[in-house]
């Protein structure tokens, strides 16, 4: 649409600015142009381009080019009766998901800022930027600062917020896709929600990659009011050539199930050894680690493979980037971590290992390779298991088609609401009607109802309890002419040390330290000492008990002892790991190609493009069995050993899953069908048991419809949420957000494990007692998208009403098959933590009796 | 401190009761509530209740729920309606700070005034409410001594024959690849370490090190608290944090 509009490049860039551009031998790119254009008429954009389209520069240039008309202006101190500052706050600001990038990008604009001779500040400001460049940005600020959510928060949360963003001309964010879609994108909304109101004539740059909604994103980028949806204008850039996307035909023999891809390591070492620089993204940081062993292993030749994945020490990762950067290295074996960010020097091939998952992600990992447009990016993918072929086949289609999968625009989450009005009381003292104005200009926030916003005021100040015990150690105050103000500057100090919607799970250290020769029988502190390798999730290592081993930044550990907030781990000689599933990037389906791969499925005319062992597989499903329709669930039952099964295949992910296998097991307890135990896997879900299903189905005596009946998610789902380990997570990350629990506290950094209260006994207690409170409400909204991904199965419950295929079988499918095998791997249902300690007791009765 | 002379007392009926356990020649019932019960004399000791925890926190900024105080004694009131003991020791922390008992909201005073109605009720001092305190009834002591026992909030080093608090004991078993972790009972036959009973008191695994002062060995047992009955688990099969 944008670029109908006939452009004229001369009178838009000033003489410096085209003269760098011919120095260099460029020429501006029309959405470059473009991009000034619209900053001439004052006007909003979201641009979309792919990377490596001149994107940032896009972005920074009409902030370049005003200043270069503008012209030097003396920097100028002024008195403000307590202290020197400039007489101007800053002109652009820049925001980035990753300080990393806004590092990254300072240092490149400084090139062309120099070279068109412009005299303009540039500076960064992240949680690295020591406090007393800090203080002095505070006084005397850049033109240009860059700089993450969680500084802008800080900034906003000062009385300096005023003169510092007075004068702000434009706000320019990055990566604004992934930032977006976390509460990240929320507290940054709230924050543009508060620069609107200082700087009114603010004009905003949103840079993106292709997403699915780009009007959610340009709703984002500029103020909403009432009545009206408020757009920016929308300029989407050439995309270059088409990427180059094939799957790498499976060899003799493709596994059943599993992620590990192992047949097909002699293959990737051969795909790396062919080309320059090639990165291989995998899903988890276990299968990472994996899979870099593994390639060492067979590295005959030494090539330069490195590992990269969020677990792993900063100061590691940093090393990593930099030697890509510096064409040192052959392979980077990685997960999500490098789907953002700079340009990772001159990759010509990126490997995608397992299910691809979603089609934007697929395009994301592909356009790392070869950041020139006029060439196509390569990428191959290998599929780990049967169904990850068919799930590879409809990524393929989907990026011929150009499909996008990116997620809707989020509803901002109240717990972030909470932490901001704490925020901006923090600032200066606000009215209450303001605020909530003010609040409701944010996209994610333009529905939010004035009930909603008072209760999450009432939360800040005293808790927001139905007994009113608290008034007396309010944290915000109401004055006399009725504006809230924090009651003490302590306040305000505990909440600058606790800013911020990123908790990790409970992370804890892993260090290397020698192995210990003997095991006194209590726990307590051996040596210390031993470098720190990363840092793995709290509940990963709750499952293993000292003495097991597992890979871990490349190396095979052994766990000797959790010793305060770390993991003692020692090198170990096992050749066969326990290997980790700690978390991590475990993305779940995305629904549209979940869609496609059930159509796929579906129609056997679709079949010939897939391996000869796949249709093999499916046409003896369809003779076994049946080929699940589009739009229909198949449930199988057969009975297997002394039990029987009940096999559905639902395609919603694993999460969706796990929570519908909760509550089906539920139900057929009520039902006497004695459930044992469930396993689920990205597009299936086994439930198995003592009582006959199909007998009690054949009599009559069980409806599937009523088993699948959408009221599971009624009163079973709240039975099963009181109870439920992924529930008190996600109340503990609500907690932890709104500021009911703190992470840290002044002059110590506290972790959860020292932490004197567990959100697990205040969730239980909240429960029970004030079941509507604002914490609760906001953590059953994340649970609807979140690790229980309630909202999809609702979704998938009412599109399957009255269309539920029913197959008695006398023994598994061939499609159960890939589900049957995770049992074991998976934990399983039950009355489990009963029946764990019940046989740890029976141990004790037999050692007593023998 | 001298209890009054017991009175016959019938073991009540409860379908909870499988869980014996004697200390030092006196058999307990240990509830999966987390108190034990003493037939014989019909005595009923509960540790670390840590009353108004939730208001101290509120003190320093931290709203925690306000209603961990009523949760506690709503969950003590069943016990004491079934098991109808003739006294009550609580064996200290009962209250999470010295000024606990003047922030008790009146409703939860006035059910703690019923709960003491009619029974001996005995306040163990602890580290968190080391002196005795006004408007919450009851009788204060350091220690009670019970025929050859001795019940106190912190476990002495080199004790014999005692009961006690303080060190809030987890207990952690893990099977299958999954491990769970409850309260329990810490009791050697000699000496017991019991769980703490408030709503929001935290846990200490039992291979702590700080165990290793009451029990020198791992040769005690930890009952664990489930559902409808205690499991009791021998101390070295279960897992250090």
């Amino acid at each position: 649409m944008s670029l109908a509009k006939k452009i004229e490049p001369a009178p838009l860039l000033p003489e410096n600015s085209s003269r760098w551009f011919s120095s260099r031998g460029w020429t501006p790119r029309p959405h470059q142009l473009e991009l000034l254009s619209r900053a001439r008429d004052g006007r909003s954009v979201l641009l979309i381009a792919p990377t490596g389209g001149g994107k940032t520069l896009a972005g920074f240039l009409p902030t370049l080019v005003e200043l270069s008309e503008r012209g030097v202006k003396p920097r100028r101190m002024v008195s403000t009766g307590k202290e020197l500052r400039r007489s101007e706050g800053l002109h652009t600001l820049y925001i980035s998901p990753l300080k990393a990038l806004a590092v990254d990008i300072a240092r490149n604009l400084e090139t062309p800022v120099r070279e068109m001779g412009l005299p303009i500040r540039i500076e960064t400001r992240t949680g690295d930027t020591p406090s007393s460049k800090r203080q002095r940005q505070r006084r005397d600020p850049p033109e240009i600062l860059l700089t993450t959510p969680e500084q802008l928060a800080l900034l906003l949360a000062s009385a300096d917020a005023p003169f510092l963003f007075g004068n702000l001309k434009r706000i320019v964010l990055d990566e604004l896709h992934a930032l977006v879609t976390s509460k990240r994108g929320d507290l940054l909304s709230l924050g543009l929600a508060r620069l609107w109101r200082l700087a009114p004539g603010l004009a905003m740059t949103g840079l993106s990659a292709t997403v699915a909604e780009p009007e959610d994103l340009c709703r984002y980028l500029v103020p909403q009011s009432e009545g009206a949806r408020a757009f920016a204008d929308l300029v989407v850039a050439d995309g270059g050539a088409e990427p180059n996307v094939t799957m790498l035909p499976p060899g003799d023999y493709l596994p059943w199930s599993g992620h590990s891809a192992r047949h097909a390591f002699p293959q990737i070492y051969e795909l790396i050894k062919q080309h320059k620089m090639t990165l291989v993204f995998v899903n988890t940081r276990s299968q990472a680690e994996m899979i870099f062993h593994a390639l060492w292993h067979i590295n005959e030749d030494s090539l330069a493979i490195a590992l990269h994945h969020g677990s792993l020490d900063v100061a590691q990762r940093r090393k990593v980037e930099d030697a890509m950067t510096a064409g040192k290295l052959r392979a980077v074996v990685c997960t999500s971590s490098l789907d953002l960010g700079v340009d990772w020097g001159d990759i010509d091939l990126v490997i995608n290992v397992g299910a691809p998952k979603g089609a934007s992600r697929l395009l994301q990992r592909i356009g790392r390779a070869n950041h020139r447009l006029d060439e196509p990016s390569r990428g191959i993918l290998i599929p780990a298991n049967r169904f990850e072929v068919l799930e590879c086949n409809a990524a393929i289609g989907a990026v011929a088609d150009h499909a996008q999968d990116t997620p809707p625009l989020r509803i901002g989450a109240l717990d972030v609401l909470a932490q901001h009005v704490l925020g901006s009381a923090c600032g200066e003292p606000f009215f209450a009607d303001d605020l909530y104005r003010e609040v409701r200009t944010a996209a994610p926030y333009d529905q939010l109802a004035r009930a909603d916003f008072d209760s999450v005021i009432d939360f800040v100040a005293t808790g927001g309890y139905a007994l009113k015990a608290y008034e007396r150690f309010a944290k915000i105050r109401q004055t006399k002419d009725g504006r809230w103000r924090v009651a003490n500057p302590m306040v305000a100090q505990r909440y600058r040390m606790n800013i911020g919607t990123i908790v990790e799970a409970d992370m804890l250290k892993v260090r290397l330290v020698r192995s210990r020769a003997g095991r006194s029988g209590h726990t307590g502190v051996i040596a210390r000492g031993g470098r720190v390798l990363g840092e793995v999730e709290e509940h990963f290592i709750e499952m293993l008990v000292p003495g097991d081993t597992f890979v871990f930044a490349g190396e095979i550990l052994k766990y000797e002892a959790m010793v305060e907030n770390e993991v003692y781990v020692s090198r170990s000689a096992s050749e066969d790991p326990k290997v980790p599933s700690y978390e991590g990037g475990k993305f779940p389906l995305s629904t549209y190609l979940a869609g496609r791969v059930r159509s796929l499925l579906a129609e056997p005319k679709n079949w010939p493009g897939l391996p000869e062992q796949v249709r093999e597989w499916l046409r003896l499903q369809q003779w076994r069995s049946m080929v699940p329709g589009e739009r229909d669930l198949l449930v199988e039952t057969f009975p297997r050993a002394d039990k029987f099964y009940l096999v559905c295949y639902p395609f919603e992910g694993r999460l969706a899953h796990q929570t519908l296998g909760m509550l089906l097991t539920r139900r057929l307890e009520r039902a006497r069908l004695k459930p044992l135990g469930f396993v689920a896997n990205e597009y299936a879900l086994a439930v198995w048991g003592l009582g006959d299903v199909t007998a009690r189905i054949g009599r009559g005596g069980l409806s599937l419809e009523a088993l699948f009946d959408q009221d599971m998610l009624g009163d079973d789902l709240e039975a099963w949420l009181a109870e439920s380990a992924l529930m008190k997570r996600t109340f503990r990350t609500c907690a932890i957000i709104a500021g009911l629990i703190e992470r840290r506290f002044p002059g110590e950094e506290k972790s959860r494990r020292q932490v004197t209260i567990s959100t697990d006994l205040v969730y239980d207690v909240l429960r029970k007692h004030q079941g509507d409170h604002v914490l609760l409400r906001a953590a059953r909204a994340d649970a609807a998208q979140g690790l229980l991904d309630i909202k999809r199965l609702g979704e998938m419950l009412s599109r399957i009403r009255g269309r539920i295929v029913h197959k008695s079988l006398d023994r598994v499918s061939p499609l159960a098959v890939p589900v049957m095998l995770e049992i074991g791997r998976e934990t399983v249902y039950g009355e489990a933590s009963e029946s764990v300690m019940a046989e740890a007791a029976e141990d004790l009765i037999k050692e007593a009796m023998g | 401190m001298p209890l009054s002379p017991p009175t016959a007392v019938a073991l009540p009926a409860s379908p909870a009761f499988d869980g014996a356990v004697a200390v030092a020649g006196a058999v307990f019932v240990a509830d999966p509530a987390g108190v034990i019960y003493w037939p014989e004399q019909g005595l009923l000791a509960v540790a670390d209740l840590h009353f108004e925890k939730g208001s101290s926190f509120a003190e320093r900024g931290v709203m925690l729920p306000p209603y961990d105080t009523a949760a506690t004694l709503a969950r003590l009131s069943v016990l004491i309606a079934h098991y109808a003991p003739r006294a009550v020791v609580a064996l200290g922390d009962s209250f999470h700070d010295r000024r606990g008992p003047a922030r008790l909201a009146d409703t939860d005073r006035a059910t703690l005034r019923g709960l003491q109605r009619g029974r001996d009720w005995i306040w163990i001092t602890g580290n968190h409410d080391p002196e005795p305190a006004e408007g919450i009834g009851g009788r204060f002591t350091e220690t009670l001594k019970v025929g050859a026992l001795t019940f106190r909030h912190q476990p002495e080093e080199n004790a014999s024959a005692e009961i006690a608090g303080h060190l809030h004991p987890v207990a952690r078993v893990s099977r299958h690849g999954r491990a769970v972790s409850r309260r329990c009972f810490a009791c050697d036959g000699d000496r017991m370490v019991m769980p703490a009973f408030g709503a929001y008191a935290g846990g200490l695994n039992i291979r702590d090190r700080a165990f290793a002062r009451v029990f020198q060995t791992l040769r005690f047992t930890a009952h664990m608290l489930g559902q409808q009955r205690v499991y009791p688990v021998a101390a070295e099969n279960c897992q250090p944090d």
